[in-house]
């Protein structure tokens, strides 16, 4: 124990841990017919993981978590597993969007060990850090190396307070090609302060929620202030799981929810540990009961501005007996009347594909709408692309109606073979109800054998694109942060009134490369050897054999001529 | 070891080459169609076998229960297409949607070289719609398509129908890991096209893994007749044509290719006729370079594909569009087990019948022994340019002591023959309009009189070649000039059959003789009749009377005309819409490297 540390303070005397729990879940009736249920657990803690700080007494917050913060200088992490791709022509737009597969960026301190600019310290740390994550979430999150990580210099800023954004300290990597299931669901529901033994967390159950359309669960770490003036500051940890149940798969076309189907469970009580635990329904597209009927029904509404849109919830809140009525249970039940399933125009999507045929180039197709009828605005375009499709950057276009739009910002970073992969970002300013496309077209390399996956022909993956823009909003957002609001509605932070903060992803694209034969190695052993055998052989012989004119050999006569002249002491013929 | 070091043995082996060239050649090109007839014969060939691990061993149960329903959707879609006089746009979209499909609808336009009078269409508008369902927790990364054509009149209702019977009870499943992409088509290959080039609107779904083109047109059906050919020739992986006939196999459906059932009797004489007519028809097909069905265009891309095509014909045996359906889930479940895309199969094959196949390891030497011929004869004419070969010390013979007989003798056949090759391609759809307005003809009648008229122009090109020529042709001249033209003639067919065996075959079985007998020493007249009954052209009138032969549907010499002349309007149709490569082939190298030979026959 070193003593000698000035930091080390008594243990009597240091205060009762400030921290905080709350949990809440949003179900979303989609037109779809689907229904989006997204679960938020929140921790806040006043202390402070920094500067050579030893936090050894944890209550709420996760220690493995801590113990990660405070080793590694992180100063904030996001973490994300998603299976299946967020639909945003039928489902609008999610609470925390994430990109199929793992995505991992995290933003390190300016720490004493790393003070002066050195890449190779973070870059050290960062390959510790996601081994560490890799063992806490079991996931393959070990494969992330430099190949596959990014320092994007826009496109992801610090959520939490703090004024560095050197992009130095940032690292960005998806793993597109992760499978999330249950293994990976363990792990951090025992991040939870009531594991999934009490509160909404009991409604977790895997064989639910991997029988959907969509499943993406979260954490999210970092600093935030503890009050208006924001005088101290504590650290938040957010796990989010959002989750969308399919019409037709789970409720065999019936359009009824209730919590028991969609979760096998009910909800009996709220987590003790949890200073709020409410459950909220989206109710704004039928104001009067029109569209579905929600029951037990509550008198409790409430409104939030989110994704520039003001909503309207019924609020079931946990922590009061008489939500659980009589029964002592919870089970929410909300029947469709009318049935409609047109798409929806969200203002901002997009979409990625790979044209072309033959295996040796490619392009690939980036498309953003923007449905906003008569406001333009900018983007923040993101494209990480491994080494393995070489991008020919000069034939990069970026067109909208049919004219050249020029972006105002371009960052790229070409790739180092088997090193680094490609980095593009740009700031694109998407004209009012328009299409703007991304075009550059690539070259497929071709690999070192072993550098081929066990299974080549299923394909490569690139990653999501991620387009970050302010949106203009419909409303104006209210700014008043003081006010008490759901935890779904205040992730990103936003500061201009009358826009609002998105970030999309595209669908990750399948690459074929050159694939050779494997069987190939025992081929090219045959034809080696006969090629060596016939053509060199027949050559070396060319060419070291001596010619000379062969004398005629004599005929037997005078053979048998010259052997009595031999005997007979005469010269030969 | 020492067979080329030593003169002596050298020589002796050039000499028996050169003396006995022409039985070798003979021999060489018997053997070579024996050895392909012999193709056929079922011992010779192997059985197919499932090579892809993720559809052999997995067991799959069918349970499609909607037949019947189906069929009204048929009748419904019938009803639509009759009231909206084409594709029923609205009400498609409306059923897809009701389906739990995520739905797009992709217009098209497109404007033919020339009119195509046997689909009578010039100006080409249309809409495909399709359907994509997406696979619950997928990223968008697969996708396997489902297609059925949307065709005027009263044929392939039921294949609609069909389609959307099957994405009905798809959605309701949770099995799948590829999104599927249900897609009715309209005008057939045009809207495929627009649907597969990738545009801003067109079929997207990640990267396609497979797709099935559907064809139904009668309630009940007797067989499933399974279409492989694609554009150039291209096949899709064998496991795919192995996934169907192990279903149809498993649920007891009458499963032909080309058309014709399996049979049992090998061994007897009809039997192997019978398998011998399965086979030419494969070869026709894939010679001809066009897509035969609405698959085609999917090869290109590297996706596997086939067309399947219902028929009714007058067998007792029926089976219902439940069991077809039943086929077609079991086919796609198996697909969605993919883990890699087909790939262990073979992509160079020929079907002697759908449960043999002949690999092109056991083809190819029908194609090398005819080759070789062309070796031969490059070999016997070195030599004799050669000769007397001044023997030096080290046995290699001098050429500079050969007199050549000037570059310009080689050359300008060449260059001559080779731009006829260019205005044959070129001139048909240039002056379509100027003949159009000179004489009485229609467009099409225009493309397809002007291509055989420059060809046949082509045949007094040895006149124009010797106006340029500077002096009378040489002995060695012509020997320099068939030189170049049986090497050019033996890359080209050795190209040409490396893509399209079918092709490189046929056209070996016709030019290697010319090939291997012109010189301009032989009697005139027959000689030139010989030629010309071996030339491209004719030999695409023999394969459209032999093919319709081989169909059972032989035809007089005036419909056999027509025939060939709309195959002709057809092929550079195909050249233009998709990219088919026959046309320009023969055309611009073909073609020419006849003429060298009929300029060589011409020699003066």
């Amino acid at each position: 124990f070193d003593t000698s540390a000035p930091e080390t303070v008594d243990p009597s005397s240091v205060p009762q841990p400030k921290d905080d729990f709350q949990e809440e879940l949003v179900i979303r009736p989609l037109h779809s017919g689907d229904i989006y249920a997204s679960f938020q657990f929140r921790t806040v803690w006043e202390t402070d993981f920094m500067r050579g700080n030893k936090v050894s007494h944890y209550r709420l917050f996760p220690k493995s978590l801590g113990q990660v913060i405070s080793k590694f200088s992180v100063r904030e992490l996001h973490i994300s597993f998603t299976q299946g791709y967020w639909r945003t022509m039928q489902w609008g737009q999610p609470f925390q969007p994430s990109p199929p597969g793992a995505e991992l960026w995290v933003w390190f301190q300016d720490s004493a060990e790393c003070k002066v600019y050195a890449a190779g310290c973070v870059d050290g740390t960062w390959k510790e850090l996601t081994n560490v994550l890799s063992g806490i979430f079991c996931a393959s999150l070990n494969f992330i190396d430099s190949t596959n990580t990014v320092q994007p210099s826009a496109s992801f800023k610090p959520l939490g307070i703090g004024n560095e954004t050197d992009h130095r300290f940032l690292r960005y990597a998806t793993l597109p090609r992760e499978i999330v299931c249950t293994e990976n669901l363990t792990p951090w529901k025992k991040l939870l302060p009531c594991g999934s033994k009490a509160g909404l967390a009991v409604l977790l159950k895997s064989e639910k929620l991997f029988h959907s359309s969509f499943h993406s669960q979260a954490v999210h770490i970092r600093p935030v202030c503890q009050d208006w003036q924001c005088k101290t500051t504590s650290w938040e940890l957010r796990q989010t799981l959002n989750v969308v149940f399919d019409l037709h798969n789970s409720a065999q076309g019936k359009r009824e929810w209730s919590l028991f189907k969609m979760f096998s469970r009910t909800l009996t009580e709220a987590c003790p540990l949890a200073s709020s635990s409410k459950i909220y329904i989206d109710i704004t597209d039928n104001p009067q009961g029109e569209q579905f009927e929600v029951s037990p029904a509550t008198p409790l509404l409430s409104q939030a501005v989110v994704l520039g849109d003001r909503r309207t919830f019924s609020v079931y809140d946990l922590t009061q007996q008489i939500t659980f009525g009589t029964v002592r249970s919870l089970n929410l039940l909300i029947r469709w009347k009318s049935s409609e399933g047109d798409m929806l125009r969200p203002l901002l999507h997009a979409e990625r594909y790979v044209a072309g045929y033959g295996l040796q180039t490619g392009e690939i197709h980036t498309l953003m709408y923007n449905n906003h009828p008569y406001r333009s605005f900018p983007v923040l375009l993101l494209d990480s692309v491994p080494w393995y499709l070489r991008l020919y950057i000069h034939t990069l276009t970026v067109t909208s109606k049919g004219k050249d739009n020029k972006p105002s910002y371009i960052h790229y970073q070409p790739s180092k073979d088997r090193l680094r992969p490609h980095l593009l970002e740009m700031l694109v300013q998407l004209p009012p109800n328009s299409v703007t496309e991304v075009t550059v077209q690539f070259e497929r390399a071709l690999l070192k054998w072993t550098e081929y996956t066990p299974d080549p022909n299923h394909g490569f993956y690139v990653g999501s694109s991620v387009i970050s823009s302010l949106v203009p909003s419909i409303v104006a957002m209210d700014t008043n942060s003081t006010r008490e609001r759901p935890l779904f509605s205040s992730f990103f932070p936003c500061k201009e009134e009358s826009s609002y903060f998105v970030r999309v992803y595209t669908e990750p694209l399948l690459v074929n490369l050159p694939t050779p034969d494997f069987s190939m190695p025992y081929n090219v052993i045959c034809l080696t050897c006969t090629v060596v055998a016939v053509g060199y052989g027949s050559l070396y012989n060319l060419l070291t054999r001596s010619f000379q004119i062969e004398e005629p050999s004599p005929g037997l006569a005078k053979r048998i001529a010259n052997i009595i002249r031999k005997m007979r002491g005469v010269p030969p013929l | 070891m020492g067979l080329l070091s030593d003169p002596n043995r050298r020589r002796a082996l050039i000499s028996l080459l050169t003396r006995l060239n022409s039985p070798i050649c003979v021999v060489c090109y018997m053997a070579g169609v024996a050895w392909f007839m012999g193709l056929a014969f079922e011992p010779f060939t192997l059985r197919t076998y499932m090579s892809e691990n993720a559809m052999g061993s997995t067991m799959v149960e069918e349970r499609f229960p909607a037949g019947e329903r189906a069929l009204t959707t048929g009748r419904e879609f019938s009803a639509h297409k009759k009231k909206a006089g084409g594709m029923p746009v609205d009400w498609l979209v409306k059923t897809m949607q009701a389906r739990g499909l995520e739905v797009f609808t992709q217009r098209f336009s497109r404007k033919l070289p020339f009119p195509d009078e046997n689909k009578e269409r010039y100006m080409v508008k249309g809409t495909n719609v399709y359907g994509i369902l997406r696979a619950p927790r997928a990223p968008r990364t697969e996708a396997l398509v489902l297609s059925a054509p949307c065709t005027p009149g009263d044929s392939n209702n039921q294949a609609v129908g069909l389609l959307l019977g099957l994405a009905q009870y798809f959605r309701n499943q949770i099995y799948w890991a590829k999104d599927i992409i249900f897609l009715v088509n309209e005008h057939d290959l045009i809207g495929m096209q627009a649907c597969i080039t990738f545009s801003p609107d067109s079929c997207r779904g990640g990267s396609i893994q497979a797709a099935l083109s559907l064809e139904l047109s009668s309630d009940v059906i007797t067989s499933m007749d399974l279409v492989l050919e694609g554009l150039n020739g291209q096949l899709p992986n064998l496991d795919l044509a192995n996934l169907f006939y192990a279903f149809c196999q498993k649920i007891g459906v009458l499963c032909t290719i080309q058309g014709k059932l399996q049979r049992n009797d090998w061994d007897s004489v009809s039997g192997y006729s019978h398998s011998v007519q399965t086979m030419m028809l494969m070869v026709m097909k894939q010679a001809s370079g066009r897509p035969w069905g609405d698959h085609g265009l999917f090869l290109r891309y590297h996706i596997e594909a086939a067309s399947i095509k219902g028929i009714n014909s007058f067998r007792q045996y029926k089976t219902d569009v439940t069991t077809i359906g039943r086929l077609l889930e079991g086919m796609y479940r198996k697909l969605n087990n993919l883990l890699e895309r087909l790939h262990q199969s073979y992509f160079f094959y020929l079907m002697p019948s759908l449960s043999h196949f002949v690999s092109i390891g056991y083809y190819m030497p029908a194609f090398g022994l005819l080759a070789v011929i062309l070796l031969l004869r490059a070999l016997d004419l070195w030599v004799q340019l050669a000769t007397p070969p001044p023997r030096t010390e080290d046995g290699i013979t001098d050429k500079e002591q050969v007199s050549s007989p000037g570059v310009l003798s080689v050359l300008t056949p060449l260059v001559i023959s080779h731009l006829t090759g260019v205005a044959l391609y070129t001139l048909p759809i240039q002056f379509q309009e100027m003949a159009v307005e000179q004489f009485p003809v229609s467009e099409t009648e225009a493309v397809v009189l002007t291509a055989i008229g420059v060809y046949t122009a082509g045949l007094a090109l040895p006149h124009n070649t010797h106006r340029l020529l500077s002096g009378e042709g040489t002995e060695q001249g012509w020997r320099v000039l068939k030189l170049v033209a049986v090497l050019y003639l033996a890359v080209l067919l050795g190209c040409t059959a490396l893509i399209n065996f079918s092709l490189g075959f046929i056209l070996a079985l016709t030019l290697v003789p010319v090939a291997a007998f012109v010189t301009p020493h032989v009697p005139k007249v027959l000689s030139a009749f010989i030629l010309v009954i071996l030339s491209p052209a004719c030999t695409l009138l023999f394969s459209v009377f032999f093919f319709q032969e081989l169909q059972e549907l032989p035809v007089s010499f005036q419909e056999g005309w027509l025939l060939y002349l709309s195959v002709i309007s057809q092929g550079i149709l195909d050249h233009f819409l998709y990219g088919s490569l026959v046309y320009p082939l023969i055309a611009l190298l073909v073609y020419p490297c006849w003429l060298l030979f009929w300029n060589i026959l011409f020699w003066k």
